[in-house]
């Protein structure tokens, strides 16, 4: 393999990773204060719809980043108050927000902009546009670093990077500050937090408020990054597969932030890969690629790679004692 | 589970679910007043378009089967206690199995003998992809609604894999089979009835609507009716009390999946054997989820899910009228609906519930008042 291709190869690992570690890190909030979330797909889509046509409505990309964040924190609320508030089931508000996301932004989609569910395209200045256009070019003489540098490392936009650092920053949040520690405790044991006389409904709120946030960072990043227009069903299952790299992270952001560059790499792999003859295995079935990350996880669950420990009150709705 | 609020039985089982699909259907009806279109026209070419022919009846009634067996698959895991989000996968599977006997043995072995293979064959299928998530959670302390969420995602790589690269004849541009013989494909409501003499148009209705109910009896019959489904809802109710009464736990979270995923499986019946008689992509559509949605509408009832698929099917077909009657609609509006229906009848019940209850005490107190003032 010669370095441009290892280039291109880490460059487009990051690409993709980008979208999964947004939405891992959403979810390793709720999950880790003990509000299981499968609803990261159908917030990541509703965000990224939002962010499609408030951008190419408005033409402005704060405006397009606000309104994704904004929905995807309403809807991180409303499954609040479904089952923080009223306790009502976890995965069953998942489900609905899903189901929800992926019926909606198509009804509204085709009401308002009438292409089949599609936004019109955001313009190029609306898109988010690479941090060091320069880079690629000025380091393409280097021999070995410049093509791994300068396109692997440095050919990104600002969301990207934003991710990366994003995931030190969430470690240092739920693992170094009094905040971080209520909300661990808080999806471990929430009787002790509320005999401690700090609020569970609060601090479950404000857990889901920041899975909000990142769901709508996710989802601004498909339609303002990677393509220019929101399409029906976009996410194709991406939030699942952050929530499967959560599990494979063990719920610690570093773990996450690994698996999600893992199932990045396998899925940039997938698709250079197809219909390649290797050395010694043969063609390798791309659907076999593209099955890896669930089945690592599976394997991963059921004990066979070391052991995955949930918070313990994961999914446990908290009822105060009257 | 929460017991907040209190009302008569009947309150429970039927006026709570309806007050629950009105609440949906009225921020649904909402949606589709802020997109600038009549709510009231729209139910009614809904309603037309789904009960209104003879031909609209029967497609109400083809995506009614499919919803059958996706709901009883969800209540059954629900009755023991497990919450089976993967009938997807296991429909998927399901199907595979249908298919795969049916692709084999077809071209050689009688109708009578063929389409009961298939459905075992299905049911099978179906079983082993519910099985090993069962399997893990009892053994292995994975949770079973994070598994059978992967699993759904192997089962459709699985499938086109199988599909792209085993069963599509060589040089085929579309993704499938070749057709199964005819002693594959399982008759459709028209061809039955013809037999009877009686005309019905054609639609893909097919036999599979009785398997259906028979499926709806038999689950009634398996959870109230026989030790094994006692057990199952006793481990559903209180784990450790069943424990504790000298039932094996862990047997009985495998036997509910197994017996929810067999059920999800028997849906390649009404779609490949029944339909469209080839093995194909897409035949599930997530009809998985909706059996979600199917089974919190009806309470986790055979009775209840029968009602709830025919909602369901209606929903579908009625929609399909409206989405080819009224400009600017789509089928999508009834995937949002029926996420508003997952929404207030599932995780938000406990929200309406008191209402509802409150709402009937009140009622009650007012028909006291009148009654004492007129006696």
């Amino acid at each position: 393999m010669d370095e441009s291709l290892l280039g291109t190869l880490l460059a487009s690992t990051l690409r993709l990773a980008t979208p999964l570690i947004f939405c891992a890190l959403a979810g390793l909030f709720s999950e880790r204060s003990g509000v299981v979330d499968i609803g990261l797909e159908g917030k990541m889509l509703f965000a990224a719809f939002a962010a499609g046509a408030v951008g190419a409505v408005s033409g402005s990309t704060t405006l397009a980043l606000l309104a994704a964040i904004g929905v995807a924190i309403a809807l991180s609320w409303i499954h609040g108050l479904a089952c923080v508030s009223h306790q009502g089931d976890q995965v069953v508000s998942g489900v609905a927000i899903n189901i929800i996301a992926a019926g909606l932004t198509v009804v509204l989609g085709i009401a308002w902009f009438a292409q089949g569910g599609q936004t019109p395209p955001v313009t190029t200045a609306v898109r988010i546009q690479p941090l060091f256009p320069q880079a690629p070019a000025a380091l393409a003489g280097v021999p070995w670093l410049g093509a791994l540098v300068g396109e692997g490392l440095l050919g990104h936009n600002a969301m990207v990077y934003l991710s990366l650092a994003l995931v030190p920053l969430s470690w240092w949040l739920l693992f170094r500050t009094r905040f971080g520690l209520r909300l661990r405790a808080v999806g471990e044991n929430p009787q002790m937090v509320d005999a401690a006389g700090v609020s569970v409904t609060r601090l479950r709120y404000t857990a889901l408020s920041l899975n909000g946030l990142l769901c709508g960072l996710a989802g601004s990043y498909l339609v303002l990054a990677q393509s220019a227009s929101f399409s029906p069903n976009m996410t194709a299952g991406r939030g699942f597969m952050a929530l499967a790299a959560l599990i494979f992270g063990r719920w610690y952001p570093v773990g996450a932030l690994w698996a999600c560059l893992l199932f990045g790499l396998l899925d940039a792999a997938a698709i250079r890969l197809q219909g390649v003859h290797l050395p010694v295995i043969g063609e390798v079935p791309v659907q076999a690629i593209q099955a890896l990350p669930y089945v690592l996880t599976v394997v991963l669950l059921a004990g066979f790679i070391g052991k995955a420990v949930a918070p313990q009150a994961l999914g446990r709705p908290y009822a105060k004692e009257r | 589970m929460n017991t907040s609020y209190a009302m008569p039985r009947w309150a429970d089982l039927v006026l709570l679910p309806l007050v629950c699909l009105a609440v949906a259907l009225l921020a649904a009806g909402g949606v589709v007043a802020l997109v600038g279109q009549h709510p009231v026209e729209v139910i009614s070419v809904l309603v037309h378009g789904a009960f209104g022919s003879a031909r609209g009846l029967s497609y109400t009634l083809y995506y009614a089967t499919t919803f059958v067996f996706t709901g009883l698959a969800v209540a059954v895991a629900f009755h023991g206690g497990l919450f089976n989000i993967g009938g997807e996968g296991q429909a998927i599977l399901g199907g595979l199995g249908t298919g795969l006997v049916a692709l084999w043995f077809s071209a050689f072995l009688p109708s009578w003998l063929m389409l009961p293979l298939m459905v075992v064959s299905g049911a099978l299928f179906g079983m082993a992809w519910a099985v090993v998530p069962g399997y893990l959670q009892a053994y292995r302390g994975s949770h079973v609604v994070i598994t059978t969420i992967m699993f759904n995602f192997i089962a459709s790589t699985l499938l086109v894999y199988v599909l792209v690269n085993h069963l599509r004849p060589a040089g085929a541009m579309s993704v499938e089979s070749v057709a199964f013989s005819e002693s594959a494909k399982l008759p459709g409501m028209h061809e039955a009835l013809a037999w009877l003499g009686v005309a019905w148009p054609a639609s893909p209705l097919n036999l599979s609507v009785v398997l259906a109910a028979l499926a709806a009896l038999g689950v009634y019959l398996f959870l109230w009716r026989t030790r094994a489904g006692y057990r199952l809802r006793a481990v559903g109710s209180s784990p450790s009390a069943a424990e504790y009464a000298g039932i094996r736990t862990r047997h009985q979270v495998v036997l509910g999946m197994a017996v929810s995923g067999a059920l999800a499986g028997m849906v390649g019946m009404n779609e490949i054997a029944g339909v469209h008689g080839k093995l194909l992509l897409e035949f599930v559509s997530g009809a998985g989820f909706t059996g979600i949605a199917v089974a919190l509408m009806g309470r986790n009832h055979p009775v209840g899910i029968v009602f709830a698929s025919i909602l369901f099917g209606a929903l579908f077909q009625g929609g399909a009228e409206v989405a080819f009657e009224v400009r600017g609609f789509s089928r999508d509006m009834v995937v949002m609906l029926q996420g508003f229906i997952v929404l207030f009848s599932g995780a938000m019940v406990y929200v309406i519930a008191p209402l509802v209850a409150r709402g009937l005490n009140l009622a009650g107190r007012c028909l006291r008042q009148t009654g004492a003032r007129h006696g």
